[in-house]
């Protein structure tokens, strides 16, 4: 078969396949993973995902945890908050800083302001507030007085804190800023509120008896204030504030425990989930085949051995082999898939492939070509394999998912590539940290959905193909 | 009578198929010690506890550290020799492959059996009902819904609910267990009616009634994600089957005659189709109980794909080389069997041994 001939072949199999809707549904799909995985691979490279997924908490601490993707609000019917970020670094119209040396002494009185207007129906998830400040240990710490002013003009004073190192995390969930929300409500109201109400909705829920009582509180809209008034020792002493206002809701993949943004790992899941499906198919159909072909061409002993190999492969347990391996040796994706490659190469498709070459090995054309003296490897190669590979080609398109699936099986156990993110480390990760029960279904589900589109992908167009091959389908 | 030509053929697969089953075993011991790396952790455990042994004993008290170093070294020598682990690999991995080949399937090293038994045989045979008992079952439900709802289709074909079965076979590439993810999701965490996973709840009921509900109950979801899995492309499969038979050409001489549908349906399509569907059948059970390791952990489930994945996390290299022995030889009995049904049915292998 000539090449040109091989190449009209497949043009007039692709047109054919645009005739089957599946075909069509099947193309489409793969386009859009293939462009996918080419804007991933362009965009992001690898060793920047690797190292985005690899550097744990401090890289996304602007992010909120476990927070579903925005568009989610649509479903609910919520405006949802996002996340906030002030710096009195960067002065604007939500931030200003005033510092005014104290006379008569070393010290400096220094005011951060955040303005910020709240609309969301919803109260953020996390608050914290991030200082920066340089200070020598002989003049002393400087120290920091928060003040939460709600927009009803409330003012609740948060209390005092000594910035004991040069970076200085406050966390709005600790006790004492508990203790001085609850101070305030007992003083103001009269009240003890209750257990339910957490810290974020003190500072921005609507306050009335009841709602103290019963902890059902809704959500203050309005302009809000906190005003952080810093005493610093030392006149070349500064300080500096970044507050962040963590919301639920986080771009268009929403962000895991470890608050870093799902559409990395979903978006380099594409490239390799196909490279490593259509390379662990391709070698092991076009290593089988050859095998095949061997073994019926040449018959006799060769044969003989490789059927029994195939045998002896039959009986081997697939899956504990290869878990077997990859927990022994702790390996990367790559040496995950020679082993899978290594694994199913004398598969059972040997036989039948075998059996076809049997049958043509007898045809006339080979016969003639033997007689004018064409070589073995000539015969197998241009003659044999050419004429068994279009039935062979529906398979290994089908066979695709299955290897993308049994690589998501594997990082499912927790036995994938440890470095390189992929759909199913997200699914791992969503299902370690309970996602399942505790409702964070967007974590599972947003993977699952790549992963099944893959696989219909190649199984649509597998089919389609399967018929365009086998005409004897076809009609059925 | 028994043709001689023919107990020759089954004594000739039977050898062929044990040696396949002695060279797979002999595999799977090579690499699940990793080619005698397991034995260095063996060995690393054994000083472990000896050292621990002696520095704990308070009759040793007096000794000083380079004496009781020596005692730990000869401890450490006489268990190592006791345990036979101063042989090379090479000769031990024979002895290992006897022991396994003649079902003397040794003690665990880290896992035991709910009994506290700590021998493969009693982890296997605690564990080899669990998975039975639910594999068999969907697999039995898989098979005959798939043979009757294909038969169904292959003579209404063409039809609504044909066209939407062959359209969904697609669906199929989606393996059980991830079917079984959204199964959780949807009947455990958003529904709350089903388990979503184990194989009784807990405490077990005392009453054996309650408590075969209560199984029962934990079935149904890793059925159901098999059940949906295999769905469509195994009806799908049976459906064209049964086509390319009904269009033989003994079938249209049938209907020619004016036989009823049902008699060429169960006399003339079902009866020459029923061997390869039998052995599809008898493999995927097998096959099935073999594979089931991802869809067991998943739901749970304590059968012998939950233990070989523990074993395989603990390095337990004895439950491992077990687990694969049994796999084996059940293997190897169902091809035997199927090639002894074939070989006595197949006229062509009649007349050759005749």
């Amino acid at each position: 078969m000539s090449s040109r001939g091989f190449g009209g072949r497949v043009g007039s199999v692709l047109r054919e396949l645009l005739t089957y809707k599946s075909g069509i549904l099947g193309i489409i799909l793969l386009g859009f993973l293939v462009a996918l995985s080419i804007y991933t691979v362009t965009t992001i490279p690898v060793d920047k995902a690797i190292m985005m997924w690899r550097s744990g908490e401090s890289m996304w601490l602007d992010n909120p945890r476990v927070a579903p993707p925005e568009w989610i609000q649509f479903f609910v019917g919520k405006n949802l908050p996002k996340t906030m970020v002030f710096d009195s670094r960067k002065i604007g119209l939500n931030v200003a800083k005033s510092s005014a040396p104290v006379v008569g002494t070393n010290m400096k009185k220094v005011r951060i302001e955040f303005t910020f207007d709240y609309q969301y129906d919803d109260f953020p998830s996390e608050l914290n507030m991030f200082f920066t400040s340089n200070f020598t240990r002989e003049q002393g710490a400087p120290i920091v007085k928060i003040i939460w002013v709600k927009p009803n003009g409330e003012r609740i004073d948060l209390g005092e804190f000594t910035v004991t190192g040069e970076k200085y995390n406050l966390y709005f969930v600790t006790e004492p800023i508990t203790r001085a929300l609850v101070s305030y409500v007992r003083q103001q109201y009269g009240v003890d509120p209750s257990d339910a109400i957490t810290n974020m909705m003190f500072l921005f829920g609507k306050f009335t008896r009841e709602s103290l009582k019963t902890g059902k509180m809704e959500v203050e809209k309005g302009t809000y204030r906190a005003i952080i008034d810093a005493t610093l020792f030392g006149q070349e002493s500064d300080i500096d504030c970044k507050m962040v206002v963590y919301g639920t809701v986080y771009g268009i993949a929403g962000t895991d425990h470890l608050r870093r943004p799902l559409e990395i790992a979903l978006l380099w899941g594409a490239p390799v989930a196909l490279a490593f499906g259509l390379t662990a198919s391709l070698v092991t159909t076009f290593v089988g085949l050859i095998i095949a072909t061997i073994s019926g061409y040449y018959g006799g002993i060769l044969d003989n051995i490789i059927q029994r190999v195939t045998e002896i492969y039959m009986v081997l347990p697939f899956l504990p082999f290869l878990i077997l391996i990859s927990v022994f040796y702790g390996i990367n994706i790559w040496t995950l898939l020679a082993v899978v490659i290594v694994l199913s190469i004398f598969g059972p498709g040997i036989k039948s492939t075998r059996a076809l070459v049997m049958q043509i090995k007898e045809y006339p054309y080979v016969e003639a070509a033997k007689v004018y003296g064409a070589s073995n490897t000539r015969i197998i190669f241009l003659y044999i394999i050419p004429k068994i590979l279009p039935p062979v080609i529906p398979g290994l398109i089908s066979a695709v998912p299955g290897y993308v699936f049994l690589e998501a099986a594997l990082a499912f156990l927790g036995l994938g590539d440890p470095s390189l993110p992929t759909w199913g480390k997200v699914i791992n990760d969503a299902f370690e940290q309970g996602a399942l029960y505790k409702g964070y279904f967007y974590w599972v589900l947003e993977p699952s959905a790549f992963l099944v589109l893959t696989g219909l992908a190649f199984a649509l167009l597998g089919f389609a193909l399967d018929r365009i091959v086998n005409p004897r389908l076809r009609e059925m | 009578m028994i043709p001689l030509g023919f107990v020759k053929f089954v004594v000739k697969r039977f050898i062929v198929l044990y040696l396949t089953v002695v060279i797979a075993i002999y595999a799977t011991i090579l690499v699940a010690n990793m080619g005698g790396k397991v034995d260095e952790i063996v060995i690393g455990d054994i000083r472990m506890s000896i050292a621990q042994m002696v520095n704990q004993n308070p009759q040793y008290k007096g000794l000083s550290g380079e004496e009781r170093a020596k005692l730990i070294d000869q401890l450490v020598e006489l268990e190592i020799k006791r345990r036979g682990l101063d042989t090379p690999f090479m000769i031990r991995s024979l002895v290992y492959l006897k022991d396994a080949l003649t079902l003397d399937l040794g003690r665990a090293l880290v896992l035991r059996s709910d009994s506290g038994s700590m021998y493969v045989k009693n982890i296997i045979l605690e564990r080899l009902p669990n998975t039975v008992m639910l594999f068999t079952t969907v697999t039995v439900i898989n098979f005959f819904l798939h043979l009757f709802i294909g038969l169904y289709l292959s003579r209404h074909y063409g039809s609504p609910l044909d066209k939407i079965t062959v359209a969904l076979a697609p669906t199929s590439v989606i393996p059980g267990w991830f079917y079984g993810i959204f199964l959780i999701l949807i009947f455990y965490s958003w529904l709350h009616v089903l388990p979503p996973g184990g194989l009784v709840d807990v405490p077990p009921p005392e009453n054996p009634v309650d408590y075969a509900l209560s199984v029962m109950k934990h079935m149904i979801l890793p059925m159901l994600s098999w059940i949906i899995s295999g769905f469509f492309l195994g009806v799908y499969g049976n459906r064209t089957f049964f086509l390319i038979f009904s269009t033989e050409d003994y079938v249209e001489a049938a209907k020619a005659k004016g036989l009823p549908p049902r008699v060429i349906e169960t006399r003339y399509i079902l009866r020459p189709t029923l061997p390869p569907i039998v052995t599809s059948f008898a493999l995927s059970l097998i096959g099935s109980w073999g594979g089931a390791i991802i869809t067991e952990t998943v739901f749970e489930w304590p059968g012998l794909g939950l233990v070989t994945f523990n074993a395989i996390s603990s390095f337990d290299t004895p439950v491992i080389v077990g687990i694969t022995v049994i796999y084996a030889y059940l293997l190897m009995f169902t091809v035997l069997i199927l090639d002894i049904i074939y070989g006595w049915l197949d006229p062509r292998i009649k007349v050759q041994f005749r």
